[in-house]
Parts: C-alpha cells; structure tokens; sequence
C-alpha cells in the first residue's frame, strides 16, 4: 500500500511566479514527492515560485529540508521562494528551526505575488 | 510498565503509522489538543532519525517504540545499529555524526533541525547510544488535576 501518498500537489501560473498548492502532510515519506515538483519547475525554468500551504497538517525536519533544498536551487538562479502559511502548529516549526529568516512568509497568495524581492 | 509496543521495518511510510499511534495513546491518556501536535511532531522526528540510522547498518531489522500511558505518555524509540557509547549532550552528537548526510530524503537541513524540533516539542528527552543502538526517551506529563 505504499502508493498511497497523503500529500497533495498542485501548480498554477499567477502574476507573473508559479503557485504551488500544497496539502496534506509533509514528513519523511512524502517529502521526495514535493522535492520532485520544485525541481521539475526550476528545470522548466519556472523559478519564481509561492508555495501555499495553508492546506498543509503536518510538516517534519524533512520537509523542511526540501524547502531549504529547493530555495538553493532557485537562488542560484537568481529567482525568489515564498511561502504563504498561517497556521500557527506550521509557523511554530519554521521559528524553532530559525527558518522564518530565511523564508518570507506571507498571509496570502495574493501578498506573496504582489511582493518585490 | 509499558502499555503499548509498536515496531516497523525502517521504511518512511511507517512513521506516519508511529505517529497516528502516539497521538491515539496520548488521547486516551486524557492530554490536550496542543499537546498533542507536539507529541505527533517529536515522535515523527525521533522516528525518521531512528530510520535513517537503522537504514544505513541494520535494514533488516525494527525500528521499536515503547509507550506507557499510565501517567501522561512516555514514548522510547530503539533502534540496533551499533553507536558509540554516551548519554546527555554527548549522545546527541553521536547521533548527528552518525546519522548519513543528507538523511533518507532532505538535502539540506542537518540532523540538527531534528533535534531541535526535538528538543522544543518533549518536555522530558533523554538520548543514550551504546554499541545496543539508540535509546530515546521522550515524556509528557499528566495533565494537572484541576484540566480533568
């Protein structure tokens, strides 16, 4: 039954930056699957990128790291990351793990896009 | 006396399981809804560091946790790959040595990010290594008298 992933994906184009629709859980065992979608879009040259979750339950160690991974990629090619969260159990990680200065995190999709760099 | 044992082969698939099973105990020993996000988020770290260990040297064999809901929940993660032997602060390091870069899936947080989540999410966290593998204690305590 390892097929089954609770995690659930989905991008779109909007003002300009690609918005990733993120949902569901982030842990060891469906990180691999957001890795794969940030690579797939800076390889597609798509490297300005919002990721919305604000669908997201649960985040672990790992998922954070595929964040940080992808936000490397996408620096080196002089594009942005941003992410929209507003749950406070998903916040709490992020300033634990002092991620909250490495990442603008915004309250909406649309403050996210609207936002210079 | 522990109440409840669980143990998984070292695949990530298994850690949600381990989670789901803590917070339903954690439940059942009557601890509250903030509580119990960090009980799910401290034991999926303890899980996926007991994974990656146990992937590297000892694939074959379980991932162990114990639970004890008899007063709040306590939960001991083991794992077999031999350690060096410490306790305290210097298991700690054991463990962010020993643990394979980059760890089963992540490519750019240190084990460090882990413990730390660790760290802030169980109030009572005790780690040994020793040639046996990993021990790592976590602890929450029963809620006050007054919550009940």
């Amino acid at each position: 039954m390892e097929d089954v992933v609770d995690l659930s994906l989905s991008t779109r184009p909007e003002g300009g930056r690609t918005v990733v629709e993120v949902a569901g859980e982030i842990d060891v065992y469906t990180a691999p699957k957001l890795r794969e979608q940030l690579a797939d879009l800076v390889d597609a040259g798509r490297n300005d990128i919002v990721v919305d979750m604000r669908g997201v339950e649960f985040l672990d160690s790992t998922g954070l790291g595929v964040l940080v991974g992808g936000l490397k990629r996408i620096r080196q090619n002089d594009g942005s990351m941003r992410l929209v969260c507003t749950q406070e159990r998903i916040l709490k990680i992020f300033r634990i793990t002092g991620l909250t200065k490495v990442f603008p995190i915004h309250e909406s999709v649309a403050t996210a896009v609207a936002a210079g760099d | 006396m522990a109440t409840v044992e669980l143990s998984f082969v070292p695949r990530p698939a298994h850690v949600r399981t381990a989670r789901q099973v803590a917070v339903a105990l954690a439940r059942r020993a009557g601890l509250g809804d903030d509580v119990l996000d960090e009980i799910r988020l401290a034991v999926g770290e303890a899980c996926g560091l007991a994974l990656s260990l146990q992937r590297q040297n000892r694939p074959d064999d379980p991932v162990v946790l114990v639970f004890d809901d008899s007063a709040g929940l306590t939960v001991d993660v083991r794992t077999s790959a031999p350690l060096d032997p410490a306790s305290g602060d210097h298991a700690l390091s054991v463990l962010a040595a020993a643990v394979p870069r980059p760890a089963v899936t992540a490519e750019e947080l240190p084990v460090g990010a882990a413990l730390a989540v660790l760290a802030a999410f169980a109030p009572r966290l005790e780690v040994t290594t020793s040639r046996a593998g990993m021990r790592l204690e976590m602890g929450w305590p029963e809620v006050a008298v007054a919550n009940r």
